[in-house]
């Protein structure tokens, strides 16, 4: 298909946009790295990993500034979370296509709708107050990465129903006709032909997914218990490193300050990193 | 003091803004004071911010902010670009759950339990019940004041949760009868006048009151300050000598912190 | 045969528990947010301003806050998103590497932390280029925020639409664009609609991007470049640093979820007209 000079026009009008996205990304890299080029000169990257807890004072030579279990929290929060949200969203979406009643799957969509837009805060305050106490009764102290995957999962599922179920519904109806045709049950035709034909779709719903799981900050810190240790059990309390930025940066100066926009960069580095892999995966997958 | 210049200000159309950042602890409260002195100054607007007491020095220092909000005191190199006033007092005490049967407690016990030595509540007389510690946010100033009172490092703490913002280490407390929490004194009377679950522990055997922080007895208490630059503006001047007056202490009262005019 | 229908029925019966798994959770959150709010509610609630930090008073100024950064947010990100999401869906087979590059970039933007954005927001916006603590650099902030989330489900709207359309298109000698406008946007306004949802569900939760960028000020606006607090700070800063704030704080939530029905509504109403207005052709 070629471009008429019309679309060319068009064509380059949208580069130009996305483009701008692209910009976005490169000022928040550049931001990052400026405010932490002090702490990584001053502290170097091995104490990062190397010292023997996070105790950060502004002044790097009698603070310890590990920052591992930190970043263990975060990937056992994000992984726990999505594996429970991945499974469950994608089950909602293909519970509004072909299992849920025509107008109990639009009042479906609605309330997954409004759920997306519950503040953090809310979550967080509701998992404070209502989901801490009952997992303290299980097994104490209540605020832990347990609460914290009970919380993110709430959270991100509504990005896993939302865009899986768009997925989904971006499917050929031919595909299905013709599965039916077969005389394929509907379970069949879901596993064997609306997963694999939505594939594409639905790691997108989940990859994003991920993002925001990583990426969220105040529901996370009131609901972790925040201390910086790498849990041993699932109730253990533990402390992600956005929630180290919100909980610090308030009050932090000095080295302290810098070594957490540090941690800034850090979960960018995770972030580029887990969508490269997946796009290596996704690339992988398309030649097989 | 403020009348001479007051006709002044007057016949200025323009409106003048002021824009003061800090701690979140103070903010409300100085939104509240903000309110009435634009009520009796018609052409100033009072911009409040929060993010924390660092940023409201920060933002004091480099000049992005006319006044910034802190909740603890300057540090010696801070004190010599920057001039502090006081707005007001807090006093920060140990809480525990209102069933829990402990009535009063030693600077001893409480250094045991905060450096993890003593980890049942039945070591100090009460329920056969592990203590859940809570700490605060690394940085806030309520650390660094418990930490110098007990003479202890903050990484000799050893805690089973930390708690951010105020509100979290009372739900926290008010959640788990084997909890204990440090936290400001106006706080933690406030949610006991609401009939929130919890418990003020006495220091040294003074109970933690607003009166007792006010008469200076109970010893453990830290300033809210205002931070300037050390030649503030005639309107940051007249702002900060309206918030230190008396005529803001029914605010400051409803915010449970301590004037230091009824010192 | 008995087997086979027995264990269609098992995992039917999974899915539906799924299903009102969810809705007993999202219920459950609700009915708290309804029993505690509903109480405070009344007209005098939503049109007053705030008084003793929010303890008493209303959030007037705070709605007309929210409603502004949205709408810069929106005005921003719309436009940014659709074209992206264009670029990505209708034109990816002509430069591989340049449209890789931006649904990279744009994953990425999806990873970086409320915080960061709010920090980044107020070095760039409120610093750098001189808007201060504004309801524009918060909206501006929003936008960057939100644009992934839109952007990917406005390309997966698009992607839905059958490309029968496109083939015909181009039989036709139709110019893409007078296709997409015509032809290949209404037929995606569903998956458009649910990506705009979606986006500003989050634009409005947020709160940690616009403490630093649109600020704490519960003045009413006068105008874009004022601060103005958005009800999620409001939220926020009554529950978690104001004694006695929690049953506003909740009555404050309450709006927020009637606030995003009301706009879900809206939203859907206009899809549905526009979807028979534009189809039939």
């Amino acid at each position: 298909m070629s471009l008429s000079p019309l679309d060319k026009r068009w064509f380059w009008l949208c580069r130009f946009f996305a483009f701008t996205c692209a910009l976005i990304i490169c000022f928040i890299i550049l931001f990052l790295f400026v405010e932490s080029i002090p702490a990584i000169q001053s502290i170097g990257l091995e104490r990062f990993f190397n010292d023997s807890s996070w105790h950060p004072t502004p002044d790097p030579s009698t603070g310890s500034f590990n920052l591992s279990a930190m970043l263990v929290g975060t990937l056992a929060a994000t992984l726990g979370a999505i594996i429970f949200a991945g499974p469950l969203g994608i089950l909602a979406a293909i519970f509004c296509h072909f299992y849920a009643p025509k107008q109990i799957a639009y009042l479906f969509r609605r309330m997954i709708e409004l759920l997306a837009g519950i503040p953090s805060v809310v979550f967080g305050f509701w998992g404070l107050v209502t989901l801490a106490p009952i997992i303290r009764n299980l097994a104490p102290p209540g605020p832990s990465l347990c609460a914290g995957i009970i919380i993110l999962t709430m959270m991100i599922l509504p990005t896993v129903v939302l865009l899986s179920d768009a997925a989904i519904k971006n499917i050929p109806k031919k595909y299905i006709e013709g599965a039916a045709a077969l005389g394929l049950s509907r379970w069949s035709t879901i596993k064997s032909i609306v997963i694999r034909a939505s594939k594409e779709g639905l790691s997108n719903a989940i990859m994003l997914a991920t993002g925001r799981a990583i990426g969220e900050t105040m529901a996370v810190v009131m609901v972790c218990g925040n201390i910086a240790q790498i849990p041993n059990s699932l109730f253990d309390p533990i402390r992600t490193l956005t929630a180290n930025i919100a909980l610090e940066l308030g009050y932090a100066t000095g080295q302290h300050r810098s070594s957490l926009f540090f941690s800034g960069l850090l979960l960018l580095g995770i972030i580029t990193m887990m969508v490269l892999i997946s796009e290596k995966l996704k690339s992988e997958a398309i030649r097989d | 003091m403020g009348c001479s210049d007051k006709t002044g200000m007057q016949e200025q159309p323009s409106i003048q803004r002021l824009i003061v950042t800090g701690s979140s602890t103070a903010a409300p409260l100085v939104s509240d004071i903000a309110k009435r002195f634009e009520q009796s100054q018609p052409d100033i607007r009072i911009d409040i911010q929060t993010g924390g007491s660092s940023r409201g020095i920060t933002d004091a220092g480099n000049g992005l902010a006319d006044i910034g909000l802190s909740s603890r005191a300057l540090t010696l190199n801070e004190k010599e670009i920057l001039q502090c006033h006081t707005l007001a007092q807090d006093g920060v005490c140990f809480l525990i759950h209102k069933n829990n049967p402990i009535q009063k407690i030693t600077n001893k016990q409480l250094k045991n339990i905060y450096t993890g030595k003593t980890t049942n509540w039945k070591q100090l007389g009460g329920l056969d019940k592990e203590i859940t510690v809570i700490q605060r946010a690394q940085g806030r100033s309520e650390v660094s004041l418990v930490c110098q009172y007990f003479d202890v490092k903050p990484s000799d703490i050893k805690a089973d949760l930390i708690a951010g913002e105020n509100q979290q280490g009372i739900k926290m407390v008010a959640n788990d009868e084997s909890a204990i929490v440090y936290m400001s004194v106006g706080t933690s009377e406030y949610e006991v006048s609401r009939g929130t679950p919890i418990k003020l522990l006495p220091l040294k055997s003074i109970p933690a009151t607003a009166e007792n922080v006010a008469k200076g007895d109970y010893p453990l208490s830290r300033p809210l300050i205002f931070v300037t630059q050390s030649h503030p503006s005639q309107l940051v001047s007249k702002f900060i000598e309206f918030a230190q007056s008396p005529q803001v202490n029914d605010l400051i009262k409803d915010h449970s912190f301590v004037s230091i005019t009824t010192r | 045969m008995t087997d086979k229908t027995l264990s269609q029925d098992l995992i039917c019966g999974f899915i539906w528990c799924v299903a009102l798994g969810i809705t007993f959770m999202f219920c459950w959150i609700l009915f708290d947010i309804i029993s505690h709010g509903i109480p405070e509610i009344s007209w005098t609630f939503l049109t007053s301003s705030v008084q003793q930090a929010g303890r008493s008073g209303g959030i007037g100024p705070i709605i007309i806050s929210t409603l502004l950064i949205l709408l810069v947010c929106l005005c921003v990100s719309i436009p940014l998103a659709l074209a992206t999401a264009i670029l990505l869906s209708e034109f990816s087979n002509s430069h591989q590497r340049f449209t890789r590059l931006i649904s990279t970039s744009l994953e990425i933007l999806a990873g970086i932390p409320s915080i960061v954005f709010g920090l980044f927001g107020n070095a760039f916006f409120c610093i750098i280029c001189g808007l201060g603590f504004s309801i524009l650099s918060g909206g501006l902030t929003l936008a960057c925020m939100v644009l992934p989330i839109l952007t990917r489900s406005i390309e997966i709207g698009l992607r839905s639409v059958s490309d029968d359309y496109r083939l015909a298109g181009a039989a036709l000698a139709i110019p893409r664009v007078k296709l997409l406008w015509r032809i290949i946007l209404p037929a995606a306004t569903p998956g458009l609609v649910a990506g705009l949802m979606l986006g500003i569900g989050r634009a409005l939760a947020e709160t940690a991007a616009l403490i630093f960028t649109s600020g704490y000020v519960d003045r009413m606006p006068g105008s874009l470049l004022d601060s103005g607090r958005a009800l999620s700070i409001h939220i926020y800063d009554l529950a978690m640093n104001v004694s006695g704030g929690e049953t506003n704080a909740y009555a404050t939530a309450l709006i927020l979820l009637v606030l995003l029905l009301v706009i879900n509504l809206v939203a859907q109403w206009l899809s549905h007209r526009f979807l028979y207005r534009k189809v039939q052709l």
